[in-house]
C-alpha cells in the first residue's frame, strides 16, 4: 500500500495501457475541466483581494484529484465535499455562481443544483464521512444503485470521525468511497506530524476495506480508481479508501500565510514543474494530436467568459435580507424564530445594519 | 378493565407502531438488538422487524449519530437510541453543527428527521456519568427540539409525534420514571404534541413548573401543601423544553401570581433561568413573589450515595413553596 498507482506520468506519457477503458473525448473534458476550475480558483482569489468575496479556500494542485473523481461519479451519486472542493462540486453539477455565492457569505450559497446530491461545503472536519455513510446505507437498504463520495483532507485522518467512519461502512458494507486528498499540510502541519502512518492508505486493512495510493495529480489515475471503486461499491462490496497524493499550492485559505510553515515559493515552483497535474495532460493530449495552441487559446476564452458570466451573475444576485436569517430553522418557525424576527423590523434593530 | 403500561412499555409500543406503519423508520444503537436496549426499550423489536431495522451498531456515538444523519438525509427515519444522556457528548458536534443547521444551510431543500431517545436524569443508584440532566445544553440549539415525557401516556404519543416530526427531536426519557408507575395507555396510536404543556394539578397560590422526573416531586409537594398548610399549588409539566409552551406558563402565573421551577439539572444556566425570564418578560406584573428555583446543584452529580441529596426534593420544594407564598 506504499506504492503509488500511477497511469500518465508528469512527463505527460502512459504507462498503462488505456485502451476500452478510457476515451479521447473523455480525456480531453478532463483537461477542459481542470483549465476551468484552475481559472476559476484564481478568479476567486483574485476577487477577495478586491473585497469582492469572503475568505476563500483556493484548491490549485488539486484539480485532478477533484476533476477527475467528480468526472467518475454518476449524476444522482451523492458529494460531500469539503470547503477545499468546489471544483468537484462543480464538475458533479453545482453551478460557478452558487459556489461564489457561497464565498460571498450569501445565505442560499449551498442549494444543490435540483436532482443532484452535492452537499453543503462542510467546514469541520472530517464530520462528513459519517454523512457519507449513512446516505450510502439508506441507499442499500432502498436498493438504490447509488454511491456516497467523502471528500477529506489529511488532517482529517487524525480525527475520530474518519475512523468510526471507515468502520461503520465497513460493518454495514455501504457504497461509501472515502477519498483522501493527502495534500502534506493540514494548515500548517505536515503529515508527519499528524500520524506516524506511513501512509493513509494502509489504514483501510485495519477495517479490512481496500485502500489504494494514488497520484492524486494524475487525472487518469484518479477516474479509473474511482470507478472501480464506485463498480466495487455498486456490486455490494462496501467502501474503498481512496489516498490521492497531491499538493496545494497556495494558502490554506486568503487568510493564511503558507510561508510561516514552508519554503513557500521554492517547494511550489518544484511542484508546479514537477507534478502539476494540468500540464501533464495537456502535454499528453498536444503529443498525441488532441489538444493545440488553437483550441487552447478557445478554451481560455471560453473559461473566462464562463466565470466572468458567474462573477456577474453572483454580484446581481439579490442579497440575503436580515430576515432571511429566521427562515428554515424549523419547518414550522417556532415562537421565539418568529417573534424575534419581528423585532428585527424595530428602527433600533435596523440602526447601523447596512441594508 | 382498560389496558395499564409503564413508561417504557409505552415507548417500546410507540416504536413498534411506528414502524409497523412506517417502513422509513429504523433502530440504531448500541446493544439495542439481541439485547433489547440496556434498558429493554427495544425488546422484541428486532424479531419483529429484523437486523436491517433494528441496527446493533459499533460503539461510537459520533459514528452512530453522524451515519444516522445520512440516513435521514437519505429518506430514512432513523430513531437512535444513546444508552445514557452524557454518552452523547462524543456525538454532540453531529448533533448541533450538522444536524440541527442541515435544513438551515440548505435552505429547507434537506432536513434530517431523525430522534435521538436517552435515558437521563438521577436517581436509580447509577454508576458517574449516568445520571446527568443536561438538557440546556440541547435547549440552547437552534434548529432542535428537546422532549421530556413524564407518564406513560406522554412517553407515546410524544414519541409517536417525534418520529413524524420533519426536524431533528432530542427525546429524553426519565430513568426514573421507567418503571416507577403505570398508566392507561390507549392501544392505537396517538400523538402528544411537541411544544404543549400540561396542567396535571390545578392550584390558585403559585404555580409549580417541571418536568421528567421533577414532575412527581413537584406533585408531591403540592399535594403535602395543600393537605398540611392549605396552600393550593398549580403543577405544570412542561413536556417540551425547547420550544417552551410559554402561553402554559404564563396563562398560569397570571392565575396564581406565583411560580416555582423544579429541576434535576444544574441550577446555573438551567432551563429555570430561561423560564423565570419569560415570566419577567411576559407576567411581571402579575408576580406576588420573585420567581423560585428548587434545582440540582451546581456541582457535578455527585456518585450515588449521596445522589438523593442533590436531587430536588419534596421537602425542598415545599420549603421554597412556603418561602415563595410568604414573601
Amino acid at each position: 500500500m506504499t506504492s503509488l498507482y500511477q497511469v500518465l506520468s508528469p512527463a505527460g506519457e502512459l504507462t498503462a495501457d488505456l485502451r476500452g477503458k478510457l476515451d479521447e473525448a473523455t480525456m480531453v473534458r478532463m483537461y477542459e475541466n481542470m483549465v476551468l476550475v484552475r481559472a476559476f480558483d484564481r478568479k476567486a482569489i483574485n476577487l477577495q483581494r478586491q473585497g469582492r468575496i469572503g475568505t476563500y479556500a483556493p484548491f490549485e494542485g488539486q484539480e485532478a484529484a477533484q476533476v477527475g473523481s467528480a468526472m467518475a461519479l454518476r449524476p444522482g451519486d451523492w458529494l460531500f465535499p469539503t470547503y477545499r472542493d468546489h471544483a468537484a462540486a462543480i464538475i458533479h453539477g453545482q453551478s460557478l455562481t452558487r459556489v461564489l455565492l457561497y464565498w460571498m457569505g450569501h445565505m442560499e450559497g449551498s442549494i444543490s443544483p435540483e436532482g443532484k446530491n452535492i452537499m453543503p461545503p462542510c467546514v469541520p472536519i472530517a464530520t462528513q464521512m459519517l454523512h457519507a455513510v449513512g446516505t450510502a446505507w439508506a441507499s442499500k437498504i432502498k436498493r438504490e444503485k447509488q454511491v456516497s463520495f467523502a471528500f477529506f483532507g489529511d488532517g482529517a485522518t487524525s480525527e475520530g470521525d474518519f475512523h468510526e467512519a471507515l468502520n461503520f461502512a465497513g460493518v454495514f458494507k455501504t457504497p461509501t468511497i472515502f477519498f483522501c486528498q493527502n495534500n502534506e499540510f493540514a494548515i500548517s502541519v505536515p503529515f508527519s506530524r499528524q500520524s506516524a502512518s506511513r501512509t493513509i492508505a494502509q489504514r483501510a486493512a485495519a477495517y479490512d476495506i481496500p485502500g489504494v495510493r494514488i497520484d492524486g495529480n494524475d487525472v487518469f489515475a484518479v477516474w479509473l480508481t474511482v470507478k472501480e471503486a464506485i463498480d466495487r461499491a455498486l456490486a455490494g462490496e462496501g467502501p474503498t479508501l481512496i489516498e490521492a497524493m497531491t499538493y496545494r499550492y497556495g494558502a490554506h485559505t486568503t487568510a493564511d500565510d503558507p510561508k510561516k510553515y514552508r519554503d513557500q515559493e521554492r517547494v511550489v515552483e518544484e511542484v508546479r514543474r514537477e507534478r502539476d497535474p494540468v500540464q501533464r495532460l495537456r502535454v499528453y493530449l498536444e503529443q498525441n494530436g488532441l489538444w493545440n495552441e488553437v483550441k487552447e487559446a478557445a478554451l481560455l476564452a471560453r473559461v473566462n467568459e464562463q466565470i466572468d458570466r458567474a462573477v456577474e451573475e453572483a454580484e446581481s444576485y439579490p442579497k440575503s435580507r436580515p430576515e432571511d436569517m429566521f427562515q428554515h430553522v424549523y419547518a414550522a418557525p417556532v415562537w421565539m424564530v418568529r417573534e424575534q424576527e419581528q423585532e428585527l423590523d424595530q428602527p433600533a434593530a435596523r440602526e447601523g445594519i447596512p441594508a | 378493565m382498560k389496558r395499564k403500561l409503564t413508561m417504557i412499555q409505552a415507548i417500546t409500543e410507540a416504536m413498534d407502531q411506528k414502524m409497523a406503519e412506517d417502513s422509513r423508520v429504523m433502530l440504531l444503537g448500541e446493544d439495542i438488538g439481541v439485547n433489547g436496549g440496556v434498558f429493554r426499550a427495544t425488546d422484541g423489536l428486532l424479531e419483529k422487524y429484523g437486523p436491517d431495522r433494528v441496527v446493533d451498531t459499533p460503539l461510537a456515538e459520533s459514528g452512530l449519530i453522524g451515519s444516522a444523519i445520512g440516513l435521514a438525509l437519505n429518506g430514512l427515519i432513523p430513531v437512535v437510541e444513546i444508552q445514557f444522556l452524557a454518552f452523547i457528548y462524543p456525538g454532540f458536534e453531529q448533533v448541533v453543527s450538522h444536524a440541527a443547521r442541515m435544513r438551515y444551510r440548505t435552505r429547507g431543500q434537506r432536513h434530517v428527521p431523525m430522534v435521538i431517545r436517552t435515558p437521563y436524569g438521577a436517581g436509580i443508584r447509577g454508576p458517574e456519568l449516568h445520571s446527568e440532566s443536561v438538557e440546556s445544553f440541547f435547549a440552547h440549539v437552534p434548529g432542535l427540539k428537546v422532549v421530556v415525557p413524564a407518564t406513560p401516556y406522554d412517553a407515546k404519543g410524544l414519541l409517536i409525534a417525534a418520529m413524524e416530526d420533519p426536524d431533528p427531536v432530542l427525546f429524553l426519557e426519565p430513568t426514573k420514571l421507567y418503571r416507577a408507575f403505570k398508566e392507561e395507555v390507549p392501544e392505537e396510536m396517538y400523538r402528544v404534541p411537541i411544544g404543549k404543556a400540561k396542567v396535571v394539578r390545578e392550584g390558585s397560590d403559585i404555580s409549580l413548573f417541571a418536568w421528567g422526573a421533577m414532575l412527581r416531586v413537584a406533585e408531591e409537594a403540592a399535594k403535602q401543601m395543600e393537605r398540611e398548610q392549605g396552600i393550593s399549588c398549580e403543577v405544570v409539566d412542561l413536556r417540551t423544553i425547547y420550544p417552551l409552551d410559554r402561553d402554559a406558563i404564563v396563562k398560569s402565573v397570571k392565575k396564581t401570581g406565583r411560580a416555582l421551577v423544579v429541576h434535576e439539572a444544574h441550577k446555573t444556566a438551567g432551563m429555570g433561568a430561561e423560564i423565570i425570564s419569560l415570566i419577567n418578560d411576559e407576567a411581571l406584573i402579575y408576580l406576588k413573589a420573585p420567581v423560585k428555583r428548587v434545582t440540582g446543584f451546581d456541582v457535578p452529580v455527585p456518585q450515588f450515595c449521596i445522589e438523593d441529596a442533590y436531587l430536588p426534593t419534596p421537602a425542598r420544594v415545599r420549603k421554597g413553596i412556603l418561602e415563595t407564598v410568604s414573601f
